[in-house]
Parts: structure tokens; C-alpha cells; sequence
């Protein structure tokens, strides 16, 4: 096996674990501990994606998340494709079948790279604001083509067939980063004894010791990590999430970690497990040891494969045995990248030359090593420009002024196939951010830092622009300290881990390479590598007059890509600011917003989809009806019958079976879903009465009332009949889909407003099961199955409720009808529920009991003209438009909810919409739901409305359609033609007419 | 003011691109305007825009606290649709519709309108009644719509779960052709340009902190950064923050400010061609042109000016989009923002006379103000201009929540807009 | 997410148990036939919605069912104080700039 820029020792790998992957269709090897990025570079492939507008090629940049180059397609099956993985963070696995994303027919030989040669003069920032508006009509053809080149990789087509968890925690403190600051942190909060989560978006804890080679208590750092890794498991109220990412901090100390379980292990999680969780933890105290991004430096042609982050290519060399290229040219404005010279140097290979921005170069320690190693070091110069189309082949450099904003002297080359550069680092600020702290920019760091914060937050290292290894050792011990205190726990004795000293001179502020053309001349210098964005492009922003820093990302799309501008937003700004003769502060920053690296959609979503998306709530009889082949209609969160077809029935048929049955002989009907409130205590009536439009105060023990409820706007919000139970005891029901709002209703009033009554609710809309019986025959069935009462019509009044036993079964039994027909409604215990209903089944059997559901009862109540609310109402009607002022006591001495509202101007003046009956001209013609009434069929568009069709049916036992509508002015207008102008072109005449169709006399349901 | 065309960015680039005007001015404020409009949103630019071009009041200066198109504008899901309930919201949207269509043109700037239809999912029997009955509004008033059934949605869809695996299996859609999105930036800065070119003076970094007010009449503001500045008329224009304007101005308004969030994926290769919303699983969803999926759900429940809502209605709303497209399970997130939103008991907007004479106020747009940007800026400068609601505005006034006459658009603005 | 004391369960729960119901203390008009429909309105409808301090009605919605109040800044959403209702705040918006305190002033006047 032949891995050529393979290092033959070293590195964090199990090489006694060869593993193979796919990119791009073909087969390579690498090594268990790589992430795809370094077994890519250990195979020497450079190109690994083509820019987005100007298709030029481009090659791995970074180790970690602030990669924006590397980018991949990734799955080995339809259902398993991840799009955009970043390969610096994925785990190799045996098998892994990862694709670039751009380049048409390939990424090395991509025909559109012509195209983005000679368009991209064509292509500033904006482009497509000042073009294709003419002719006006094409804009959908450009549209078509600007979308097909945007986007990186592609959605799966079929459904994912793995599962995501979530872990709600609670800890006392939390730790993000499990670098030397973050561990040492842990380490402190650990001994306390808190309860601690530690988690890193990494495979290993270690951060930036994963590829160092420093000592820690005079020990190698492997050494060190090692064992405070292990001492950290040894603690039970410790847990370590390494692969698991802190990707958005949320107020009140609520932080959200993406753990990847099973990534790293195949394309598809295990059976029985997850593939990915998501810990949901409140939090006491937070440490933020995220650490810091290294930041490139921009010059010409500084996309080319073989431009690399300084601190990139130490972390290839040392932690995967991984050298990206031969020969190395590092640029750096600070010491801190020197390692990676020194590193490359050491692993056999040459380095041409470190080229450093500082006239004064660096301090006593680099240089020495430097010379030790034999390493030319060129003070007070840079690279400006790189050659080379598809890998690095030479740089120019030339000596710049001391501010760095002026080339002196002459330009020379070097030959060299990397050019690792260094700009400093930026604090990895961004959790920091999601909760609206501004970050705050510090001219000693180079970088913003972290800002005020009203979250329990702490922070360490790197983050506050401590880079030095002996800071984050003592400044992670430090905040673990403050953490233990803040959480109310102790520890006797604290020490920090110590390393030793580095001598580093000042690093130089420096983002931009001067070049002799003018920006706009020169070579593309990139700022936003994955979104093409050139310093030439912010520069012409400004110019502009996109002057604002979110203006100036807003224009060019900087930092809009997947890795969020981690890597060259510091640059963008800096570029912006001096373009516009201001300071970075004075320019601002744009803000950090979760997420800080992409989370998958359904490790956010977690269980809660299909079956879990919502809960589904059943009756008691609900295996019953499934029996009989019901359909459910969704009412709320209930499954409730809709109707039970039986074979060969068109739904039409079902329904007019289900009515005459009713109508004829008998019907039963589940009403359990009806909400039901338990209402208790003295002042119970009272408060009746005061949410109730209409009168509760003689309502006698014994008897049942409908009700309508509105809001203080005075428009109807629900409705349902309340049973007096005892003097202060009342049971009320309500709309199914009602039931909880009325509750938080009834309950609002009680605790905020009338706290003086003494009134108790309780919902029991679980604990009863409701068995509708209804239909002339009814009688007869209940009087089979009633144990011990007298049922006739004398002994059981029309609105009278009675306790009763049903076969051996404790029961309240309501008489009250939404048929029409005489009705008995059966409440039992839920348990109970499916028994009696079979029980009344059975009895039943004689008088052809038919079961129905919601649409049988929705045809059977709009025959009676009863109103449904939520169907019939919509919240902008009061009981008056709907006919129902018998509904309202206005006489009443208390000024119930509903009754100033109602008296508005609007709702008391004329020509109010009216809730009517409407019958066709065309007794079979059916008007659909929705429909909206007219005066002229032949008005022209727009035609003036008179109102819509709210309940529309078939009506078998009258033998002609009926329906409910609101028509203006309605109720004076009774008898009157209105027209229907339907979709489809045809219009249907109707006569307005009384709601209520049949039997409006309501001999019917009183006998 | 310089022409944009695909033959001008030709030019441009053989001079390098350095020859670009400015897009707008940056002007000291004068002492005195005819119109000073508040907030330099997009409502705000568009109000400034057609009172220059339409009512030829050129003296005007906008207002912004913070960086044009900074607010609502730079924050929203860029959804545009005119398909509303009752007659006169429905007149109001339309009309912004209209002015949608030949935006790009009117302002030489294109905004990257792209009528790529909206659907409106019905999940209930009740859905699908509402969406009926909304639909057939719509077409009597003379705006597109149709009811579809799963069928026909699976062919403009073919990616969403059209099947009865769903927990509320899709019933059916009202569909508008003409909907669609457009680019949020671009509109804000296509008005500002425009409103620029025609005199107005766009003045940023200028907070507004009182009103002028001398016998119950508004003279003027005075800022923050640049003194008292004289008005004939004011606008305040100020979205989420209008309750905090109002109390300047000594009155309360029927708001309340909301946080409303939103969130895309990682831009994927196009695979959804259209708009999808739906009330009922609380969640929408469109694709950018960069390849982003742009997704939204309903506002926080509590007041918040903070730019930020809480993560379990992210949690909701991913879980909505996955419920509706299982294939994006393996999507990944990348960014979410949040928004003020001023939402008004009827889920109608405000354009309105206040008890402050000359001074009006644009504002209650609650989740659906992006769509409206021109219609709203349009029938704002005719009523500035006239110093009174014009005919469109009147049944948008404040004092409609004293007499009741509210338009109860929660149905068709529902949770998503 | 907030994390909010219920002062009735006396622990801290998460915001998922809980609802917003708006602004506090604004009390039913004892005797609503008597006020005018601008009277009426503004109990409807009219609220202060503040940039910062701000009390307002929540519920434990699927805990205790039991309302009470919060004083929240609406900025920086840090919840201040918790209390029963009924009981009077701590916490009170402080005028920060003389804007504020004009404006309150004048509303006061156009309320008399």
C-alpha cells in the first residue's frame, strides 16, 4: 500500500488498522485515527473541490471545523447521503464513500473552470443585482442556471433510516473545549465533586495538545493528557463527550451538544442504536475553553492547492503522521507558526524559507531553533503572490514597510509546492455570541474576545486571546476554581499544571498582503475561500457605499458559506475597514449565531417525528372501531371514527346509511373526545355565569344546559352543555379540539380576577367514556342495558341527567341531543368503556344500532341547524350574527365575558355577516364548503361577497342538500336567491333559508 | 443615477470594477424636511421611494438607527404571497403583488423576484374547509389560488411526504402560482438606491429618541447623533419597535414585539422548486438561490427584543420540516437568527393616523410584513402625502381595535408567513 | 429556553411547562357596560410592550395550571423576579433617558 506523503511513524493512528475509503470512485487506504482530510493528504490528492463561482480548484486549507475547501458528498447508499461534510472533521471509517462536490465532468478537469475564468470579471459581488432584469421575462430561465450552480452537495432521496436521541442533563458546571485550559478546568470542577459535563467537537480530548510537542509538568503532553483523561473518567459525576459539539449556547445557561455516536463507525448507525444525539443541558456555571482559529493571510492566488494554515500543517505532521507536500514556504506574522517550519523540517522534508512579516522577526527562541534546524528565516517580508494552477509551484515575495501596507524593494521567487501561512489566531468567540453579548475587540490579542455577558459563563485560554500553553494550563484552573465556588461547592488545594516558558516577540497585525497592481488589478486574493469572496470584492463593496460590515457581508456573501466565516471574517473586516480609513472596532463585527458547526436536522428533531411528531390520543372504544374498519378523522390530537364504511361503499353511501339509521331506528356515536371539566365548590355557579353568555343561576340539580362561551371581544370561542351534578358541582363539556384552551380559560379568570370565588376545575376528560345513543329506538336499548332506572320519558326528562347503573357499571346518564332524535348520552368510567359500549351493541342488535362518526354527525346536527365552533364560527362572529341570541342573558346582574364586547359599534351595526340556511335550486346539488355567496353571478372580478358556506351536505332523510352559511345582513333576507360562482365555472343558485331543516319544532328529541 | 444593465458590467469590468458610483449618498441631514420618515426598513425606503416618484415630495429624510435594511428586512424568510382572507387585507397584499411584478424594472435593481408558486398544506378536514373558503375569496377578488389534492402537491413537490405515513397526513394545499420569494437585502437596498437617485436623504446611524410635539402636532424628531430635525409629516416606520416609538409620542399602540426565528440548512444542489407552508405542523420552507433551505415556524410567546426566541421552537420547527420531508433528515442545520416582530391582535397591520396630529404610523405586520414592502410603502406615502388614510389604509386604522371592526387574518397569516 | 421558579411549585422548570400570557396587572374593568368602546379597546387590546422591564402573566401550564408573574427584561430576557399574583413587583422599569419620563408624564395626562 502506497500512502506517499505518509510519515513512516508517528502521529495519533492505529496502524495495525488499515482501512479503505472512496473518493471520487476510487479506492485508497488509510489508517484508523485518520479523519478523511488527513488520509486524503496522506495519499497525496490535492484537488478536493472546485469554487462555486469561479470553479478554480481548491485543496484542503485547515485541520478542523474552520475548513472551507473540503467539503464532500458522503454515503455509500441513496438513503445514507450526507451533503457538505467537512472532510477535516470526519473520521475515517473502513468503507467511507465520500464525493467532491463541484466540478463538472470532475473536480481536476472541470469544464466551468473556462467559464469562471472569462465570466469571473463579469461576476463582482452583487452582479446579479444590476443584471438579468431585461427582458423582464427571462428572469426565470437565469434563475435556473444560478441555481444549478450554487449549493454544494445534494439532499438524499430517500427517507433516513437511522434514529436520533435526546439526553436532557443537568450539570452543575459545563466545559466546552477539552484543550489544556478546558482540562484543566475539569480537572478542578472533577475534584469538587460537581456534577460535570466536558465536551469536544473532536474524536479525542487533547485540543491543540493533540499535535504539540511541548511538556506539561516537565512531561511529554501525550504523557499529561493521558492521564488527566483518565483521572477524569474516574470521577462518577463526570461525563466525557468527546466527538460532541457545543453548538449553540441559549439563554438562561441552556447549551444544546450534537454528539456524533456512530459517524465515525459506518455510513449507517448499528441497529438499536443512534446515530446521533443531542444533549439538551441546563447548566449552572459554563467554562467556554474553545480555544482559537488560525488566520490565513491574504495574497495573490492564495486559493491554489498547497496554501495551507501554518497551524494546519503541524497538526497533519504530528497528530497523523501526514506531510502535505515537499517543499514549504511558511509566511507568518507571529512565532507561534513557527513550529510548523520546524515540524516539517524534522519529518524529512525541505523548507525553502520562513518569510516573516516583522521587520524585527522573531524572538530568541524560533530563531534558534531555526538555525539549529538550518532554516532560512526572510525578516520583513511576504509572499504576494502564489503560482501555479492545481498545485503550488512557486511564491514571490518581496519586502513590505513595517505597517504593512506597502511591497518595498524587488520581487523574487522561490520555488516551493506549500505555502503554509500565519495571521495570528482569532479566539474562537462564537458561543459566546448566541446570547447577544458583543464580542469586544482587543488590539493586544489581534482578535475580539469575548464581551459582557449576563450568562454564567467563565471563560479560559485562547478564547480571551491567551495563547501561550502555560495561560490556558492556568487560566482553565483558575475558571474551574471560580466555577466551584459559583456552583456553592469547595476544594481545598488548587495548582495549575505548568509548561514552560516560550520567548515570543509581539505578533504583527497584518491580514492583507500588498501587491503591486492595485487590489482591483491584482490576482484574486481570497477572504472567503468557499464563497469565492476576494479582497478586491469588499474593497468594491465599500466603494459602493456598503459601508456597514453587515452591509459589506450582506454584498459579497463573506462568511456566509458552511463554515460561517471562522476562517476569513477577521480578514474581511480588517480589508473593509481599511478601505474605508477606519479601524476594525470602528467597522464592527457581524454577530455569531448558533449554530457554531452544521447539526443534522434530525438529530435536532430527535424522536419527535411520525408516530411521536404529536401524540395521538384514542378512546376507550378505538380498537373496537378499527375493527370495523373506521376511518379516523384527526380532531385535535384525538383519532376520532369519521365513518365506518362497509364494503363496496362509496364514503356517500356510508353516510347516508349511518343518518337514515339514525333517523329510522338507532345510531351510536363515540363521544368520548368531547372535553369535560369538573367544576366544584360554592361559588361554581357563579362563576357559570359569569363565563357563560346566558343564565346558570336557577339551573336546578339534576338538569343540563347549553352554553355558549365567548371572549371579551365578544366573539363565540366555544360551546358545549354543562350538567349540574350537585348545588356546587358541575360538569361542563366542551369542543374537543377546546377542551384545553377553555380549561387555561376557566382558570385564568379564577386566579387572576374572581380569586374571592371559591371555584375548583379539573379536567376528566380522560376518565369518562361517552357513548351516544340516539334515534327513536333508542329507549329501548338503553331501558335493556339500565340497571336501576326509569328511563321513560316521564321518569327522564328531555335536559335531564341521571346517575345510573349501566350492566353492573356506575353511570351518568345525559339526555340531551345533537341528532335532533332522542338521545341518550352514556358517560362510564373509561375503563369501562369498551364493555358497556359492546354491551349496548348487543342490546342494541334488534333495532339495527349503527355505529357512526364525526361526519354522520356533522350532517345529522347541520340538519338541526346546531353549530359546530371552530366550523361555524371563527372567532369574528358573536351569538347574534349566529342567530343565537337566545343564547345570551343580558339581563343578567353580573356583566358575563362576552357582553361589552358584544356591544361594540362594529358588532351592533347593520349589515353584519349572518349565520343562515341555504338551500339549492338543484336539490341534489351539493355546494361545496367554502364556497363564497354572491348577488350577481355576473359582476366582474372583483365581485362584492356576501359570506361562505360553513357546513355542506347531503341530507338523506330530507332528500336535498343542506348547509350553513354566513350570508350579510342574512337574517333579513330569508327567502332571498344568492349565487354560488364555484372554480370550476359553474354557479349554483340558492335560497336563503332558516337553519335549522328538520324538525324545527324539536318534537323529535322530546319524546 | 448610474443605469444598471449586463452591458454596464461589461464595461465595468474592463476598468476593473473601479468606477462604481455609490449606491446611495451618505448626506449631513438637513434641518428641515417635508417628510421624515423612521426607520430605514424596507416599509421605510419603499414609504420614501414612491413618495418621491408618485406624489413628487422629494424633501424627505429617512431615518435609521442602525445600517439600512438592518431589521425585519435583513431577518425574514423572503416569502411573498397575496393570498388573504377578507377583502380588504387581500386588496392590500394583492396590490403589493402587482408592484412585486415589475419591481426589478421599476427600481433598475433586480430583487430577484421569483414567482415560484407558495402551497399552504391542509392537514384537517378544517384546514381543508379554511382553505376553501380562502381560496375562493382569493378568486372572486381576482387573485390566483387553487385547491389541490395530494396528487397534484406530489407533482409540484416530489420530495415532500405526500403518503399517510405522517402523523397529519397531508390532506391537500391552496397553491398561488404567483407567490413566491425574493431577495430580502436587495429589496431594501433596490429602495434605498431608487429613493437616493430621486433626492431623498438616507441618513444611518441616526437613532430617533423623541418626537417634537407642540399642541397635540408632531414638528419634528430629535435624534440621537444629529440634533432636532423639522418635519411637516412624519412616518414612523419602526416595525418591533413601534411600541417603543408610540410611547414617545405618548400613546399606547395594540402590539405586542415577539421574537420570531428562522433557520437554513448548508446550501444543497436545487431540489425544492416552490414554497411550502403549513399552519398546522408550524413550519415552511423554500430553497434560496444559493441553495439554502429557508425555513420558519411561529413567534416565541413572549415579548423579546432581543433578536433571539427560545430553542424549543427551533426543535418544533426542524421537527415539522423532517415530518414533512423525511429525506432531510440527514440535512444539516446551519444558522438560525431571530427577528421583532410586532403582531397585532388580528393579525392585520396598522397604517394609521395617531392621536398625534402628523405624525402616522406604519407598523402591526406582524410575521407578514416582507411580502407587503412595496404595497405597504405605496399606500404609506399616499397617505402621507395626503396627510389622511388613503382609501386602502382606512380599514387598517388604529382605532379599529376601539370599535371592533378587526380583520381577523390569523387563519390566512396563521403561524407562517 | 428560559428557566423559570414557579412560585407555587417553588422549583426551577423549563420553559416547555410553561406559557406566556402577556402583559400583568391589567385588571377587568369593574364595571364594563360603563366603559366607552375606546375604553373597552385599550383593556382589549392596548399594551405597553416595553424594551426592557416588563411584567407579565405566565402559566405552568402542564405543571400546577397555577398563573403567576414575572418581571422580565425584555432585551436581555433575564427574568428578574418571580411572583404570585396579587402580590406587587420589586422590580420597576427605571426612566432612562428624559424621553421616557416626558412621554410616561404625558400619557398620564392623556389618561385624566
Amino acid at each position: 500500500m502506497n500512502q506517499p506523503n505518509r510519515l513512516s511513524q508517528g502521529g495519533r493512528l492505529a496502524r495495525n488498522k488499515v482501512i479503505n475509503f472512496q473518493y471520487n470512485g476510487k479506492s485508497y487506504p488509510g489508517f484508523v485515527g485518520d479523519t478523511l482530510a488527513s488520509a486524503m493528504l496522506a495519499n497525496g490528492i490535492d484537488i478536493v473541490g472546485r469554487s462555486f463561482k469561479y470553479s478554480r480548484p481548491r485543496g484542503i486549507v485547515a485541520a478542523g471545523a474552520e475548513e472551507p475547501n473540503a467539503i464532500m458528498q458522503l454515503g455509500a447508499t441513496e438513503a445514507t447521503q450526507v451533503p457538505n461534510v467537512r472532510a477535516t472533521q470526519q473520521e475515517l471509517y473502513n468503507g467511507l464513500v465520500a464525493k467532491s462536490t463541484n466540478g463538472w465532468p470532475n473536480v481536476e478537469f472541470d469544464m466551468m473552470s473556462t467559464i469562471g475564468k472569462v465570466g469571473a470579471k463579469v461576476m463582482p459581488p452583487g452582479f446579479y443585482y444590476k443584471t438579468f432584469m431585461y427582458p423582464k421575462s427571462l428572469w426565470s430561465t437565469y434563475e435556473k442556471f444560478i441555481r444549478k450552480a450554487a449549493g454544494l452537495g445534494r439532499s438524499p432521496l430517500e427517507n433516513d433510516p437511522d434514529r436520533y436521541d435526546h439526553y436532557n442533563q443537568h450539570a452543575d458546571i459545563v466545559i466546552v473545549g477539552a484543550g489544556p485550559a478546558g482540562l484543566s478546568a475539569a480537572l478542578v470542577a472533577a475534584r469538587s465533586g460537581a456534577r460535570v459535563i466536558i465536551a469536544d467537537e473532536q474524536a479525542e480530548f487533547g485540543g491543540a495538545l493533540l499535535h504539540s510537542k511541548q511538556k506539561i509538568d516537565g512531561v511529554d503532553v501525550a504523557l499529561w493528557l493521558e492521564n488527566t483523561v483518565a483521572e477524569l473518567a474516574s470521577f462518577p459525576e463526570v461525563l466525557m463527550l468527546p466527538k460532541s459539539t457545543v453548538n449553540g449556547y441559549h439563554d438562561h445557561n441552556f447549551l444544546t451538544i450534537h454528539q456524533r455516536v456512530s459517524d465515525h463507525l459506518a455510513d449507517r448507525a448499528e441497529k438499536n442504536s443512534s446515530r446521533q444525539r443531542m444533549h439538551r443541558v441546563r447548566a449552572k456555571w459554563v467554562v467556554l475553553a474553545t480555544g482559537s482559529h488560525e488566520r490565513p493571510l491574504v495574497y495573490a492566488n492564495n486559493d491554489v492547492p498547497g496554501n495551507m494554515l501554518a497551524s494546519a500543517v503541524s497538526t497533519y505532521i504530528n497528530r497523523y503522521a501526514v506531510i502535505p507536500g515537499n517543499k514549504l514556504v511558511l509566511m507568518t506574522t507571529n512565532d507561534n507558526a513557527y513550529s510548523a517550519a520546524f515540524d516539517w523540517q524534522q519529518a524529512g522534508r525541505e523548507v525553502v524559507a520562513i518569510i516573516d512579516t516583522r521587520a524585527a522577526g522573531a524572538g530568541r527562541d524560533c530563531v534558534e531553533k531555526a538555525a539549529a534546524l538550518g532554516i532560512t528565516i526572510i525578516n520583513g517580508s511576504a509572499v504576494v503572490e502564489v503560482q501555479g494552477s492545481k498545485r503550488v509551484s512557486s511564491v514571490s515575495v518581496s519586502a513590505i514597510n513595517a505597517p504593512g501596507d506597502q511591497l518595498v524593494g524587488d520581487i523574487s521567487n522561490l520555488s516551493c509546492d506549500t505555502l503554509a501561512s500565519s495571521g495570528g489566531w482569532s479566539p474562537a468567540i462564537h458561543l459566546s455570541c448566541h446570547t447577544g453579548s458583543r464580542p469586544v475587540w482587543s488590539d493586544q490579542v489581534i482578535g475580539f474576545i469575548p464581551g459582557e455577558t449576563l450568562q454564567k459563563q467563565l471563560t479560559a485560554g485562547a478564547i480571551n486571546g491567551r495563547f501561550e500553553l502555560q495561560d490556558a494550563l492556568a487560566q482553565g484552573t483558575k475558571a474551574g476554581l471560580a466555577a466551584v465556588l459559583n456552583v456553592g461547592l469547595s476544594i481545598e488545594t488548587v495548582t495549575p499544571a505548568t509548561a514552560e516558558e516560550v520567548e515570543e516577540n509581539s505578533p504583527m497585525a497584518l491580514y492583507h498582503i500588498p501587491h503591486p497592481k492595485k487590489t482591483s488589478r491584482a490576482p484574486k486574493q481570497f477572504v472567503d475561500l468557499q464563497n469565492d469572496v476576494t479582497a478586491a470584492g469588499i474593497e468594491m463593496a465599500t466603494l459602493e457605499g456598503f459601508e456597514s460590515i453587515e452591509h459589506v457581508k450582506r454584498y459579497t456573501a463573506m462568511g456566509f458559506g458552511t463554515d460561517q466565516g471562522k476562517m476569513g471574517n477577521i480578514n474581511g473586516m480588517a480589508i473593509a475597514a481599511k478601505s474605508m480609513n477606519k479601524t476594525i472596532p470602528e467597522t464592527g463585527t457581524t454577530i455569531f449565531r448558533p449554530n457554531y458547526t452544521p447539526v443534522t436536522f434530525g438529530a435536532i428533531a430527535g424522536r419527535h417525528c411520525g408516530e411521536l411528531f404529536d401524540p395521538k390520543r384514542y378512546t376507550a372504544m378505538h380498537q373496537w372501531h378499527l375493527e370495523r374498519g373506521a376511518l379516523f378523522e384527526d380532531v385535535g390530537n384525538w383519532k376520532r371514527p369519521w365513518y365506518f364504511p362497509r364494503e363496496g361503499e362509496s364514503m356517500q353511501q356510508s353516510l347516508e346509511r349511518e343518518c337514515l339509521a339514525v333517523r329510522d331506528s338507532a345510531g351510536v356515536l363515540d363521544a368520548s373526545t368531547l372535553g369535560k371539566i369538573d367544576i366544584q365548590g360554592a361559588d361554581a355557579r357563579e362563576f357559570l355565569g359569569r363565563v357563560y353568555t346566558n343564565a346558570w343561576a336557577k339551573l336546578a340539580v339534576g338538569k343540563c344546559r347549553y352554553g355558549l362561551m365567548c371572549g371579551e371581544d365578544g366573539m363565540v370561542f366555544d360551546d358545549g352543555v354543562t350538567a349540574c351534578l350537585a348545588d356546587n358541582h358541575f360538569v361542563m363539556t366542551t369542543t374537543t379540539g377546546g377542551a384545553a384552551r377553555v380549561l387555561e380559560w376557566l382558570e385564568i379568570y379564577q386566579q387572576t380576577e374572581w380569586p374571592e370565588l371559591e371555584v375548583y376545575f379539573n379536567s376528566v376528560t380522560d376518565h369518562w367514556s361517552t357513548i351516544t345513543v340516539t334515534g327513536p329506538n333508542s329507549r329501548k336499548i338503553i331501558e335493556t342495558v339500565v340497571d336501576d332506572i326509569d328511563v321513560s320519558n316521564d321518569a327522564f326528562k328531555y335536559m335531564d341527567w341521571k346517575q345510573a347503573t349501566v350492566k353492573g357499571v356506575p353511570a351518568r346518564i345525559f339526555r340531551i341531543s345533537f341528532t335532533g332524535e332522542l338521545s341518550f348520552e352514556v358517560n362510564v368510567q373509561a375503563n369501562y368503556g369498551l364493555q358497556i359500549w359492546q354491551a349496548i351493541m348487543a342490546a342494541g342488535e334488534a333495532y339495527n344500532l349503527t355505529p357512526y362518526g364525526t361526519e354522520t354527525m356533522h350532517i345529522l346536527r347541520a340538519e338541526k341547524g346546531f353549530i359546530i365552533a371552530g366550523q361555524d364560527t371563527d372567532g369574528s362572529v358573536h351569538p347574534y350574527d349566529l342567530g343565537m341570541g337566545w343564547a345570551v342573558s343580558p339581563k343578567k346582574p353580573f356583566s358575563f365575558i362576552g357582553k361589552r364586547g358584544m356591544n361594540r359599534a362594529d358588532c351592533v351595526k347593520e349589515g353584519r355577516k349572518q349565520l343562515v340556511g341555504i338551500k339549492t335550486k338543484d336539490p341534489k346539488q351539493v355546494i361545496p364548503e367554502g364556497a363564497q355567496a354572491v348577488n350577481d353571478p355576473k359582476q366582474p372580478i372583483p365581485m362584492t361577497m356576501l359570506g361562505h358556506v360553513t357546513s355542506s351536505y347531503y341530507s338523506a332523510c330530507l332528500g336535498h342538500s343542506i348547509a350553513m352559511a354566513f350570508i350579510r345582513n342574512g337574517h333579513k333576507r330569508m327567502g332571498e336567491t344568492v349565487f354560488y360562482p364555484l372554480a370550476d365555472g359553474r354557479v349554483i343558485e340558492a335560497v336563503i333559508c332558516s337553519p335549522i331543516f328538520f324538525d324545527p319544532k324539536g318534537e323529535q328529541q322530546n319524546v | 443615477m448610474q443605469k444598471y444593465s449586463g452591458f454596464g458590467l461589461l464595461k465595468h469590468a474592463l476598468s476593473h470594477h473601479e468606477n462604481w458610483q455609490r449606491v446611495w449618498r451618505n448626506p449631513v441631514p438637513k434641518k428641515k424636511y417635508d417628510v421624515v420618515i423612521v426607520g430605514g426598513g424596507g416599509h421605510g425606503l419603499a414609504t420614501a421611494y414612491y413618495l418621491a416618484k408618485v406624489h413628487n415630495i422629494t424633501n424627505i429624510a429617512v431615518l435609521e438607527k442602525g445600517y439600512l435594511g438592518g431589521g425585519n428586512t435583513a431577518r425574514n424568510t423572503t416569502i411573498v404571497r397575496s393570498n388573504y382572507l377578507w377583502d380588504e387585507s387581500a386588496k392590500l397584499y394583492e396590490h403589493a403583488m402587482k408592484l412585486w411584478e415589475g419591481l426589478s424594472q421599476d427600481l433598475n435593481y433586480n430583487v430577484m423576484f421569483s414567482q415560484r408558486g407558495v402551497l399552504n398544506l391542509g392537514h384537517t378536514l378544517q384546514d381543508m374547509r379554511d382553505i376553501s373558503r380562502r381560496v375562493n375569496a382569493n378568486r372572486l377578488n381576482g387573485i390566483d389560488g387553487e385547491v389541490l389534492d395530494p396528487q397534484q402537491i406530489k407533482e409540484i413537490v416530489p420530495m415532500m411526504d405526500c403518503s399517510d405515513r405522517p402523523r397529519y397526513p397531508i390532506m391537500g394545499a391552496s397553491w398561488q402560482p404567483r407567490g413566491g420569494v425574493a431577495r430580502h437585502d436587495a429589496v431594501a437596498w433596490g429602495f434605498a438606491r431608487a429613493a437616493d437617485a430621486l433626492g431623498v436623504d438616507l441618513i444611518q446611524q441616526c437613532e430617533v429618541v423623541d418626537f417634537i410635539i407642540e399642541d397635540g402636532a408632531a414638528t419634528g424628531v430629535r435624534t440621537k447623533t444629529h440634533g432636532s430635525i423639522s418635519a411637516d409629516r412624519i412616518g414612523c416606520v419602526t416595525a418591533g419597535n413601534s411600541s417603543v416609538m408610540a410611547k414617545m409620542a405618548g400613546f399606547k399602540l395594540p402590539l405586542e414585539s415577539h421574537p420570531l426565528q428562522a433557520l437554513v440548512s448548508e446550501p444543497i444542489k436545487p431540489i425544492l422548486d416552490t414554497v411550502v407552508m403549513s399552519n398546522h405542523v408550524h413550519g415552511y420552507i423554500s430553497q434560496s438561490d444559493k441553495g439554502d433551505l429557508v425555513i420558519g415556524a411561529g413567534i416565541d410567546g413572549y415579548n423579546g427584543y432581543g433578536q433571539r426566541g427560545s430553542y424549543h421552537t427551533i426543535e418544533h420547527t426542524v421537527q415539522a420540516i423532517v415530518e414533512l420531508f423525511p429525506v432531510f433528515s440527514r440535512v444539516r442545520m446551519n444558522r438560525q437568527w431571530g427577528g421583532i416582530v410586532d403582531t397585532c391582535p388580528d393579525a392585520c397591520p396598522i397604517i394609521s393616523a395617531t392621536p398625534v396630529e402628523n405624525l402616522f404610523f406604519n407598523c402591526g405586520w406582524g410575521t407578514g410584513g416582507f411580502k407587503a414592502t412595496p404595497g405597504s410603502g405605496h399606500v404609506f406615502a399616499e397617505t402621507l402625502a395626503a396627510g389622511e388614510a388613503s382609501e386602502m389604509a382606512k380599514p387598517f386604522s388604529m382605532f379599529r381595535f376601539h370599535d371592533g371592526a378587526l380583520i381577523d387574518e390569523h387563519g390566512a397569516a396563521g403561524v407562517a408567513h | 429556553m428560559f428557566y423559570i421558579f414557579c412560585p407555587h411549585c417553588e422549583e426551577h422548570r423549563e420553559e416547555e411547562e410553561f406559557h406566556a400570557a402577556g402583559q400583568a396587572h391589567i385588571p377587568r374593568p369593574l364595571d364594563p357596560e360603563a366603559c366607552s368602546d375606546k375604553e373597552w379597546g385599550e383593556y382589549l387590546f392596548f399594551r405597553d410592550n416595553p424594551r426592557g422591564i416588563h411584567h407579565e402573566l405566565w402559566v405552568h401550564a402542564v405543571g400546577c395550571r397555577k398563573f403567576f408573574n414575572i418581571t422580565r427584561d425584555t432585551q436581555t430576557y433575564e427574568i428578574k423576579e418571580v411572583y404570585k399574583v396579587g402580590e406587587k413587583p420589586k422590580f420597576t422599569a427605571v426612566s432612562e433617558t428624559g424621553a421616557d419620563l416626558k412621554s410616561s408624564l404625558k400619557a398620564q395626562e392623556s389618561a385624566t
